[in-house]
């Protein structure tokens, strides 16, 4: 399968293992086409997982991971890719249905938008939140201390 | 004010039935604070009288920010806060982070460690199952089971206790293993409960499987077919009960579950009763692991070497197990340090939990309550 996309698709995809387990890097351009093609060609009909990762140093400062399962193949690989701040991605409802609470994560988390979602706001978190927690450069004591400051009317709650 | 010349003849009918008839929608609020919602789950159920016709989950109300925190503990630091997240199976969500980190540092727990890790595991499912079907069934009507399951689960806690001190929140294991050898008697007990705990299976089902009011509440309930499952990402139970025979105990083992014999039960319908039985055949299946993983407990170590300062080396890693409730994964993202990178917890309530809006839609709103808990939801791990 992997020599199969690799010849697809070239140098904007590249597969990797760690620890035993599959992962491959595509480039953000090809996303929308090789999820479609995991899906209906290589029989990964469950979406297991969306998530991704800041990294604030690097230029594309995100990864973003899909985590799927084949239960024809009883395979799993992970796709991943790296996306500039404020870029957005496209959903992958149309693909995976339950895709959708995953990707209302990952914008109320890091606020990446997926583009043609059909719901996309915040889920755990309320509607009027500032900021998106799991950020590295988000300030939790900044945040508690502004809280204390507003609704307690003292200077620091720590 | 309506004007008093009006005449019934001439009032736009037509208009006055899209206005009065059609728009019959009643949107009712359910939760957070509700005794049948398993926690602090809000439904927002859109109605045709007593017909659902669709609803939205609004979630969040218990989130604690696990996946942040994880990001400002050691490895080890951390390991006590998962078992906050799916509370009734505090075990297994240990056994699952233990792995995956276990995994990242390239060691595996020795045999003993392995076999008691299953021990307890199992005895956590059988845990969570009865504490979902006394709760299950209460929020049905059948107050009886309940205390039933209560007390037959207290035995399993009592051996909780005296392994680790902790009775919900056990902290079990440790990476690379085990802290605690078992204390003397362990495997007597274990099997004393299992002789215990086998009769009060038949007791349940007794209760409930040939039970009118039951099966009338149950059967053709909630129905969700097998395709859908898997487009939704459901696991576990539910997904069995469609008739998928895919365990990830069978498809892809983990701890050494490949050592034991086990049936995975499977359901034809999809529907509430088949869950129920589904989840009655896992306990028996579970107590049929436990039984052979105590006869054949090996001597030794019950802790691989791994250094007292984890530092797993930089890569990434996505490892799931198959807790009560589904697939439970972590993604643990190391960048060489003490501390994970990125923690990212994949837990079978929340992904679950989506598909209620389908299973839901046609049923009667008296039916919301037994698809919720059929779903086996714990809100402390939709939220984490």
């Amino acid at each position: 399968m992997i020599a199969k996309l690799k010849g697809n698709y070239g140098s904007g995809l590249e597969a990797l293992t760690y620890a035993g387990q599959n992962y491959m890097v595509v480039d953000r351009s090809l996303i929308p086409e090789i999820l479609q093609v995991l899906r209906n060609e290589e029989e990964f009909d469950y979406c297991v997982d969306i998530t991704a990762v800041h990294y604030p140093t690097r230029e594309k400062q995100f990864d973003v991971i899909w985590v799927l399962y084949s239960h024809p193949r009883n395979e799993r690989i992970r796709v991943k890719t790296q996306i500039l701040d404020g870029a957005t991605l496209p959903s992958s409802v149309p693909i995976w249905t339950g895709a959708n609470w995953l990707e209302r994560e990952v914008f109320d988390m890091f606020g990446i938008k997926f583009d043609g979602h059909p719901d996309m706001k915040r889920i755990l978190l309320p509607d009027g939140w500032k900021g998106h927690p799991l950020r590295k450069d988000y300030g939790i004591l900044q945040q508690d201390n502004e809280w204390v400051q507003i609704n307690l009317g003292i200077e620091s709650g720590q | 004010m309506t004007d008093p010349n009006t005449t019934l003849s001439s009032l736009d009918l037509e208009a006055h039935d899209k206005t009065y008839l059609d728009a019959n929608e009643l949107v009712i609020n359910m939760g957070p604070q509700h005794p049948a919602t398993h926690g602090v789950l809000r439904v927002i159920l859109r109605l045709d009288g007593e017909k659902v016709l669709g609803l939205e989950c609004v979630i969040g109300y218990l989130h604690r920010g696990v996946e942040k925190i994880g990001e400002h503990r050691t490895y080890t630091m951390f390991n006590p806060y998962v078992d906050r997240m799916d509370y009734v199976a505090a075990v297994s969500n240990g056994l699952g982070y233990c792995e995956t980190v276990e995994k990242l540092l390239n060691v595996e727990a020795p045999p003993r460690a392995q076999h008691v890790r299953v021990i307890l595991t199992e005895l956590n499912r059988i845990a969570s199952h009865q504490l979902w079907l006394g709760t299950h069934a209460l929020d049905i009507g059948a107050i009886t089971p309940l205390f039933y399951t209560f007390r037959d689960r207290e035995e399993i806690l009592k051996i909780y206790e005296k392994y680790c001190g902790a009775r919900l929140t056990t902290h079990a294991f440790r990476i690379g293993g085990l802290q605690y050898e078992t204390y003397t008697g362990f495997e007597k007990e274990v099997k004393n409960f299992l002789t215990f705990f086998r009769p009060k299976i038949d007791e349940y089902e007794e209760l409930l499987t040939t039970n009118r009011i039951w099966v009338e509440r149950t059967k053709n309930v909630g129905i969700i077919s097998a395709a859908d499952c898997i487009a939704f990402g459901v696991t576990g139970p539910v997904l069995r009960a469609s008739g998928v025979k895919w365990d990830l105990r069978k498809a892809q083992p983990y701890a050494n579950y490949k050592n034991f014999d086990f049936d995975i039960p499977i359901g034809e319908n999809g529907d509430t009763y088949d869950r129920y039985l589904v989840r009655m055949a896992e306990m028996r299946q579970s107590v049929r692991i436990i039984e052979q993983a105590v006869d054949a407990l090996p001597e030794g170590p019950i802790m691989a070497k791994v250094p007292k300062v984890m530092k797993p080396p930089a890569g990434e890693v996505y490892h799931s197990i198959e807790a009560p409730k589904g697939e439970l994964g972590y993604f643990i993202v190391s960048d060489g340090s003490t501390q994970p990178y990125r923690v990212r917890v994949r837990p079978p309530s929340f992904v679950n939990l989506q598909a209620l809006d389908v299973m839901c839609r046609g049923q009667l709103v008296a039916d919301v309550i037994a698809v919720i808990g059929t779903l086996d939801i714990v809100l402390g791990e939709v939220d984490r």
